[in-house]
């Protein structure tokens, strides 16, 4: 006994869970043989599914094995023509003649069914997009139903949405979205777009076409009259057949800010309504004050959630210099115990990069920070031999001058630097040209909001991170975006204000 | 050209002591710093004064001072920004014989300017009323389905650059009032035909308590100012008050640089550009979320 008590200053062995030594977890697979996928998917436009003119296709594959799972059909310009004329007639002829009530019943059954397909889609957007079961089940499809169903609540109550203003629908959105939360973006973009009075028509990313086109399939199960939503598939090409389309009032864009900057240009003088959720690089400022071990854990989330394919990701840690060795430390220690694997697995913390594309570009951002001297820190966890999969990886010692520190990877990497003064840190949070997000750890609440209220970002986490909620408006200053989505701020984006009779 | 200049009658045995339009920077009067000018013209295109024709350089320097007064300006209490627009309100009150000089010897009629006038003070009444109001009725605290308080805010954008529109005091007043109300500091390009009381409600703004910075004024050209103010990377929005389409969009494309917000005015009668929107479409929404626990 007296041999294995820690003495001082001897450190005491660290237990880590999840290695080899005898501690591991067995595999907790998430069974997937209540999914049905078909081998072919075509467009959702007017209510039924079409092959894309011309017969075009291109696969979505499974970033976990490499392996394909399904042919999806290639919106062109044509089809893009097609889906927006049956969402323009829909918006003419139905959509805008129904009593608001019942607009807000259907959008109510569209959340009621999604709840009830849950696992389904969970698993679907797991296989599809490589984030781990876990949080599939338990953030993305719980939020996109919650979205459905708060937005519906709206549909009869627009009268409220301006004070002192009456409320109009703006008539066909068109909508892009991105591969990293693929249910939940398609709910922030449908929702209160519909629930408003508007149709639409979406393009899910090109990796991730899955959930949006189950999510087609409910709201035709739902009843919703043909042509409200029109779900159009394929890459870039079709995303801007749809944002530039002529017959198009609105457009909402989720994605990189370069693509958000020619989104805009090309709708300059157009006086057509838009909305931008674009990049960001948030800083999660750790002060001395913080209650460390809830921090590490705010660290952890900030940056590995989804594998930080995630726009409002922490991606800058500040970190007090007096407090940074505990801190970095522990977060060290933290890291080792997070296990990147089959996105299936329920213990699976860090599931597959969502493409080899992705993979070789924050590849390339591991070469950069090393190259400009940033010190690199990668857990020794096991990965498996196939698929897309990165360790959760620090810069340490990064500098503001860094690539890493100011642009933004889009994978589990985060830079870490210190400040000395309250002042310096907020400096130093502000100092990019994106203000999404931002994260305050202290204990001391005066400090907490004065450092919220001047981050200069559209969303601030104090001692917490990456908390979404529908009632809660979400987006970007500076050239994080232009909008909000997510509570009323979010619906104002689908309505315009009129001067009340 | 002296006696079509707006300085009032002048006893005939006195020569009268005439005005040097200049224009208004961080709480100072100077010239163009390119020495450069242009000509007031009365309605029948005679001269009645000389105006400063800026440069970007000044558009530079106006924006560097309107940075510099915005931290100062946003952090002052609701209270205080409406006292300051009422008492610019006050001060315009004070000087309307000399603003109705100057909009007829731009060619208003002497009725109507009188009118202008009243709606000008009256619109700065209006927007003093709003800066501690406006946040009660458009912010909000959201009832998140976890355990926080959550609540969204409304903060002003920053640094807005102006397009002034035509209408020379009740335009001017309805595109900067709320600006400011809601924290802003402005750059305002005063371009339209009749620039005289705008280089002199600088003198009002001077006089009222409001910080040097929080608006600037300049004369000049639109085709030579508005490009570098749209394209300027310390500028976070633009209140473009223009009806040319072409004018709206060449902005909006240069303003893609940092993604400034733009709103467009396109009014030509601004006698109902006043509604707590004018505030809040300069205003960004910041969500702050806490945990709540022990």
């Amino acid at each position: 006994m007296t041999d294995s008590t820690p003495s001082a200053g001897t450190a005491a062995p660290k237990l880590r869970l999840g290695g080899d030594d005898g501690w591991g977890y067995a595999p907790a697979p998430e069974s997937t043989d209540h999914v049905e996928l078909r081998d072919r998917y075509g467009l959702f436009i007017d209510g039924e599914f079409v092959d894309a003119k011309g017969g075009r296709t291109f696969e979505t594959a499974n970033p976990a094995t490499e392996e394909k799972i399904a042919d999806v059909a290639l919106a062109s310009d044509a089809d893009v023509d097609r889906a927006v004329a049956a969402a323009r007639r829909a918006y003419e002829d139905v959509w805008s003649q129904l009593a608001p009530r019942e607009r807000g019943k259907y959008v109510y059954r569209i959340a009621r069914v999604l709840q009830e397909r849950g696992r389904e889609l969970a698993i679907t957007e797991s296989l599809d997009g490589g984030k781990p079961i876990r949080e599939s089940r338990d953030v993305d499809i719980p939020l996109a139903a919650a979205h459905f169903f708060y937005y519906a609540g709206w549909a009869d109550k627009l009268d409220y949405a301006f004070p002192g203003r009456g409320a109009r629908s703006l008539g066909v959105a068109g909508q892009v979205i991105p591969w990293n939360f693929p249910l939940l973006m398609a709910a922030w973009k449908i929702a209160p777009a519909i629930a408003a009075g508007n149709t639409v028509v979406l393009k899910p990313a090109e990796t991730t076409p899955l959930t949006a086109l189950k999510l087609a399939e409910i709201i035709r199960e739902a009843g919703v009259p043909p042509g409200v939503v029109n779900i159009v598939t394929g890459a870039g090409e079709t995303g801007a057949a749809v944002v530039q389309h002529p017959d198009v009032d609105k457009v909402a864009f989720t994605g990189s800010t370069e693509v958000g900057k020619l989104i805009r240009r090309a709708l300059a003088g157009s006086g057509k309504h838009y909305t931008l959720e674009l990049g960001g690089k948030a800083a999660n400022l750790v002060f001395e004050d913080a209650a460390v071990d809830q921090a590490v854990e705010g660290i952890v989330n900030g940056i590995f959630f989804n594998q930080g394919h995630v726009c409002c990701a922490g991606s800058r840690l500040l970190v007090q210099e007096s407090v940074a060795d505990e801190v970095i430390s522990k977060l060290k220690d933290r890291m080792e115990t997070l296990i990147v694997g089959d996105p299936l697995d329920k213990n699976t913390d860090i599931g597959a990069i969502n493409s080899r594309a992705q993979l070789d570009r924050i590849e390339e951002y591991l070469e950069i920070g090393e190259a400009e001297g940033a010190e690199p820190f990668q857990t020794s966890c096991p990965v498996p031999e196939r698929g897309y999969w990165c360790r959760p990886t620090l810069f340490l010692q990064a500098s503001q001058s860094h690539r890493v520190v100011q642009e933004e990877i889009f994978g589990p990497v985060l830079a870490v630097q210190t400040f000395r003064t309250v002042d310096e840190g907020i400096a130093m949070a502000n100092n990019t040209p994106y203000g999404l997000s931002g994260g305050v750890w202290s204990d001391k609440g005066a400090k907490a909001f004065r450092v919220t209220s001047r981050i200069r970002a559209g969303v601030l986490w104090a001692n917490t991170y990456n908390k979404f909620d529908p009632t809660a408006p979400f987006g970007g200053y500076k050239e994080s975006g232009i909008g909000r989505e997510g509570g009323l701020a979010g619906l104002h984006a689908y309505l315009q204000p009129e001067r009340a009779a | 050209m002296s006696e079509q200049r707006p300085a009032g009658a002048a006893a005939a045995d006195r020569l009268p002591v005439l005005k040097t339009h200049k224009v208004y920077v961080g709480g100072r009067f100077p010239r163009s710093e390119s020495g450069r000018f242009d000509r007031a013209l009365g309605p029948d295109g005679t001269p009645i004064a000389n105006i400063c024709r800026c440069s970007r350089k000044d558009v530079r320097d106006a924006v560097t001072a309107a940075r510099a007064a915005q931290a100062g300006w946003a952090g002052r209490t609701a209270y205080n920004r409406g006292q300051i627009l009422y008492r610019i309100a006050e001060m315009l009150e004070g000087r309307s014989a000399q603003f109705e000089t100057l909009l007829a010897a731009g060619g208003t009629a002497p009725d109507e300017a009188a009118i202008e006038v009243q709606a000008a003070v009256d619109r700065l009444v209006h927007y003093a009323g709003w800066t501690d109001k406006f946040q009660q009725v458009f912010s909000s605290v959201n009832p998140v389905a976890t355990s926080h308080f959550n609540f969204s805010i409304l903060e002003p954008m920053g640094v807005i650059g102006v397009l002034a529109p035509e209408s020379p005091l009740l335009g001017l007043t309805s595109a900067v009032a709320p600006a400011i109300a809601g924290g802003n500091t402005t750059v305002v390009l005063v371009t339209g035909s009749q620039p005289l009381p705008a280089t002199t409600f600088g003198e009002v703004l001077n006089s009222s308590d409001v910080p040097g910075g929080v608006v600037n004024v300049l004369t000049g050209r639109s085709d030579e100012m508005l490009a570098p103010l749209a394209a300027h990377r310390d500028v976070d929005g633009l209140l473009l008050c223009s009806p040319d389409p072409d004018v709206a969009r060449s902005a909006e494309i240069e303003a893609v640089h940092n993604l400034k917000r733009v709103a467009v005015r396109p009014h030509e009668d601004w006698t109902d550009v006043q509604s707590p929107y004018e505030i809040t479409d300069l205003q960004e929404v910041k969500t702050t979320w806490h945990p709540i626990g022990s």
